[in-house]
């Protein structure tokens, strides 16, 4: 006996509210961007500037302390969490410090980050300064500037390819699902309020190609049926090769979201963030090339009858046989 | 029908093999790497016992390349610096006006009197007392200039004169300046890789960024601060000559003096001028040594026209001091005894061994032409790094276990086919990193835990394809054969998608985000060629055996 995450021969008729999804996914759309411009993101010292030390000792973490400890440096805003994981030995606890992007220093100072080492040695002799990340403002513009490049440059890029591969409605289609994507990520990033930095990017990134992958497999099993059904409306064929396709679309799901919440889990805290995107961005990235990308073709509408070349084609290779 | 030719057999097997053959060193990592270790320094000359030992830890016949370990899993430090290329400038500006003054003078009855002008950094204003003596003036300080030497700046001079009123105005040109900003970075990336080197740490990446930034990850070592020492002493080491001494600090210095402490005697500060006779950019060699009384000492050789100016000063100048400036600070002022010809001489002070050995490796290591400003520093402990391996394998271990018995639950024998593919996609990821000895860092793993979970997704597509065709019941060779065929469309075009995005990320992300596309990307090339010619084979072979009327899937 096989396990089966879907049964055979599915007929759901994903269709039926589609101007309701498309509605649902707008809203959520606004709401994500709405949070994200009214209280922004949590953004790490990659894209800020700015001085984190992760600290780790065997005594329990006061925060208390050590806020005391480095509020006489007058070091302007200072934040210090303490980090739980279930990686972590019983004597390991750690810490992290964040130090905003000093007044008038463009670069990073040796002085700022010994002064705020040996403040907490004073009061905590044992403790181990596990990682030291300095960042400075001038390049964290640059940096927060390159990474929408990229993801603007993957979008479009993808844009072109799909263009190229299918028609320019199954490429806005993939987009618009893309675009989706991509929004929501960021606003669950901006309401949980989770650190995001360079690594996000790339999961970010990672998750336009993995929701490509998802709706470029429904596309093409829509082109197929577009020439094997060429009498049937299209909320129909689209409905059929959802339903066809459905059985991988969840198995590939499960097993990427397997090896990702293993990660998630046992991958340590340093990582986790990122993770977290890629586990949202493969559950966004399902629903959206069903509900976003396939309700978007059906609301473009389509070039139905493909065994003929284009009409404006033929009509000028007609004139050279004659 | 289901036919696969014997020579494509063979590659396919092939591939595997060498693939699978270049991973084998990583599961064997630490008896590798000390094999390495020991192979280089046996190289370097270091022939002990010891090293002989750990390079019988792996064979030679093996090959040896590892996947390096980023600084997020090995622990090190990582700088990103700009280099100031306007410091240059300065210093070219201060080292033109004793030129200026000497080609003025003998001209003094048309110009009159000449009188260097404070001034931005990177000018020079000289005042001539008769300002009607200005286009002499003028003609003689252009006759300085020298033709630039880049691919585009034909016909421009490094230096442009204008004169404002009685003031002569010297500026680097503009082309000079690209010129010079191109030397400086080269020059300052030369000198970090030496310093680095000397101190002999494993694996620096040492790479230029841009126009005037330079990256420099240490793996392994304590701190970026340490790192920071290493790069950041300046062993600046100049010949002034001397004005006066004295004990005062604050005293007036005079225009194109600087007054700076000794070195040894506290409380003694000497007036200098500001342009040295001849810097430490000119040496050539220096050695720790002792001088004649048995002190330890640094014995230096200049180059050729190091040598000649040291040479022609001494010669002028016998009788009075001149100072030996090491970062500001007088080493030493000796009188000059005699003329120095051959452009070596000895630098003598209050030394200890071990001072005179660091002074002589700072110098041969050369100065930084111009100051460094630390944009990014960035620290990992080894046990972080130690704590990130182990969290990545044991969740590595996880997800793809998980994918496994997920994959055999679902596919039955099919299933099974496409864990030994993936099992083999792995071997080949590691196989490609060691090959082009690529980084793993902590995101790359994310990227290979990810490729466990979506290399998966071409052999779904194809199996989920032949559970279609079968539906229509074509027999199962046709099924097989009709599900390869159709599916191979969608995963292309899914993979080529995803591998775009891999390549973008490749080529604008930087550090970790590239070890994650690096990691993602061959990723995909692996699976898609496991997928497409691994399992199709295997099933082809167990379907060639076995024969089957009908197949499960």
């Amino acid at each position: 006996m096989r396990l089966k995450l879907v049964k055979q021969n599915t007929n759901f008729d994903f269709f039926k509210r589609w101007k309701l999804w498309l509605g649902i996914s707008g809203l959520m759309m606004v709401v994500a961007f709405a949070s994200f411009m009214i209280q922004g993101l949590n953004f790490g010292i990659d894209f800020r500037g700015g001085t984190t030390i992760r600290t780790e000792s065997p005594m329990p973490v006061d925060i208390g302390v050590y806020r005391d400890a480095i509020a006489v440096l007058d070091l302007g805003d200072v934040s210090i969490t303490e980090v739980f994981d279930p990686t972590f030995e019983a004597d390991q606890n750690v810490a992290m410090i964040r130090i905003q992007a000093q007044e008038g220093q463009e670069a990073v100072t040796t002085e700022v980050i010994a002064a705020v080492e040996q403040a907490l040695k004073t009061v905590r002799p044992e403790i181990k300064f596990i990682s030291v990340e300095s960042v400075g403002p001038k390049v964290s513009g640059e940096l927060i500037q390159t990474a929408a490049i990229a993801v603007i440059l993957a979008i479009g890029a993808v844009l072109i390819y799909i263009w190229l591969r299918f028609e320019w409605q199954f490429a806005l289609g993939a987009v618009l699902a893309l675009v989706h994507d991509v929004i929501l990520t960021i606003g669950v990033f901006s309401e949980l309020q989770i650190r995001f930095d360079l690594a996000i990017i790339a999961a970010l990134l990672t998750i336009v190609g993995y929701s490509l992958n998802d709706t470029v497999v429904v596309f093409d099993r829509v082109r197929e049926n577009l020439r094997k059904y060429k009498k049937r409306p299209l909320n129909e064929v689209l409905n059929i090769s959802i339903n066809e396709t459905l059985s991988r679309t969840f198995m590939t799901s499960v097993t990427t979201l397997l090896a990702l919440i293993a990660l998630f889990v046992l991958g340590g805290d340093v990582i986790r963030g990122f993770v977290f995107a890629m586990i949202w961005g493969v559950i966004v990235g399902t629903y959206s090339s069903i509900f976003v990308a396939s309700a978007a073709l059906l609301y473009l509408g389509v070039k139905r009858d493909w065994s003929k070349p284009d009409a404006n084609s033929g009509n000028q290779y007609a004139n050279i046989d004659a | 029908m289901l036919q696969i030719d014997l020579w494509k057999r063979i590659i396919i097997w092939l591939t595997c093999a060498v693939g699978l053959w270049l991973a084998m060193p990583n599961a064997f990592y630490t008896n590798v790497e000390r094999h390495n270790d020991a192979m280089q320094a046996i190289e370097l000359g270091a022939d002990t016992p010891e090293n002989q030992s750990d390079r019988a830890l792996w064979p030679e016949w093996m090959p040896s390349g590892l996947v390096n370990l980023g600084r997020d899993l090995r622990g090190g430090a990582h700088l990103l610096a700009e280099v100031q290329v306007e410091d240059v400038y300065a210093a070219r500006m201060q080292a033109a006006w004793p030129e200026i003054r000497d080609a003025l003078r003998p001209e003094r009855a048309t110009v009159g009197t000449i009188r260097l002008q404070p001034s931005r950094e990177d000018e020079v204003r000289v005042r001539i007392s008769q300002p009607e003596g200005m286009q002499r003036a003028l003609e003689i300080v252009r006759g300085l200039a020298r033709p630039v030497q880049t691919l585009t700046g034909v016909g421009a001079n490094d230096i442009e004169v204008r004169a404002e009123g009685d003031l002569i105005v010297v500026v680097l040109s503009e082309a000079e300046k690209l010129a010079t900003d191109e030397r400086t970075v080269q020059q300052s990336l030369e000198i970090i890789r030496r310093r680095i080197d000397e101190v002999g740490t494993r694996e620096p990446t040492i790479q230029r960024q841009g126009a005037d930034r330079i990256l420099i990850q240490v793996p392994g070592i304590g701190s970026a601060g340490e790192l920071k020492e290493i790069i950041g002493t300046t062993a600046q080491l100049t010949f002034n000559p001397v004005v006066t001494r004295g004990t005062d600090a604050g005293a007036s210095a005079g225009i194109g003096n600087k007054i700076v402490p000794s070195l040894d005697e506290p409380g003694v500060f000497y007036t200098i001028e500001a342009a040295p006779v001849v810097t430490g950019e000119e040496l050539v060699d220096a050695q720790p040594a002792f001088d004649q009384n048995g002190r330890p000492a640094v014995n230096f050789r200049f180059n050729t026209s190091g040598a000649r100016k040291f040479g022609d000063y001494t010669a002028e100048n016998i009788g009075s001091p001149f100072a030996i400036v090491l970062d500001d600070e007088v080493v030493s002022a000796p009188t000059i005894q005699s003329h120095i010809p051959g452009g070596s001489g000895i630098i003598t002070g209050r030394f200890s061994v071990e001072e005179s050995t660091n002074l002589a490796v700072l110098l041969r290591a050369g100065a930084l032409p111009a100051g460094l400003e630390f944009l990014e520093e960035r620290t990992i402990g080894p046990e972080l790094g130690q704590d990130s391996i182990d969290a990545g394998k044991v969740a590595t271990l996880v997800a793809f276990s998980a994918v496994l018995v997920f994959m055999f639950l679902s596919y039955g024998l099919f299933g099974f086919f496409a864990n030994i593919a993936l099992i083999i996609n792995i071997g080949l990821i590691f196989g490609l990193l060691s090959l082009i000895g690529a980084t793993l860092t902590l995101p790359g793993i994310a990227g290979i835990v990810l490729t466990v979970g979506m290399a998966v997704d071409a052999n779904v597509l194809i199996f989920e394809r032949i559970r279609e065709e079968l539906k229509t019941s074509k027999g199962p060779a046709r099924a097989i054969e009709l599900g390869y065929e159709k599916a191979l469309s969608a995963i292309l075009d899914a993979n080529i998608t995803t591998f775009i995005t891999a390549t973008i990320l490749f080529a604008m992300g930087s550090g970790p985000v590239r070890g994650f596309a690096i990691t993602l990307g061959l990723g995909i090339l692996t699976s898609v060629f496991t997928a497409i010619f691994v399992t199709r084979l295997l099933v082809v072979m167990w379907f060639e055996r076995r024969r089957p009327k009908t197949i499960e899937i």
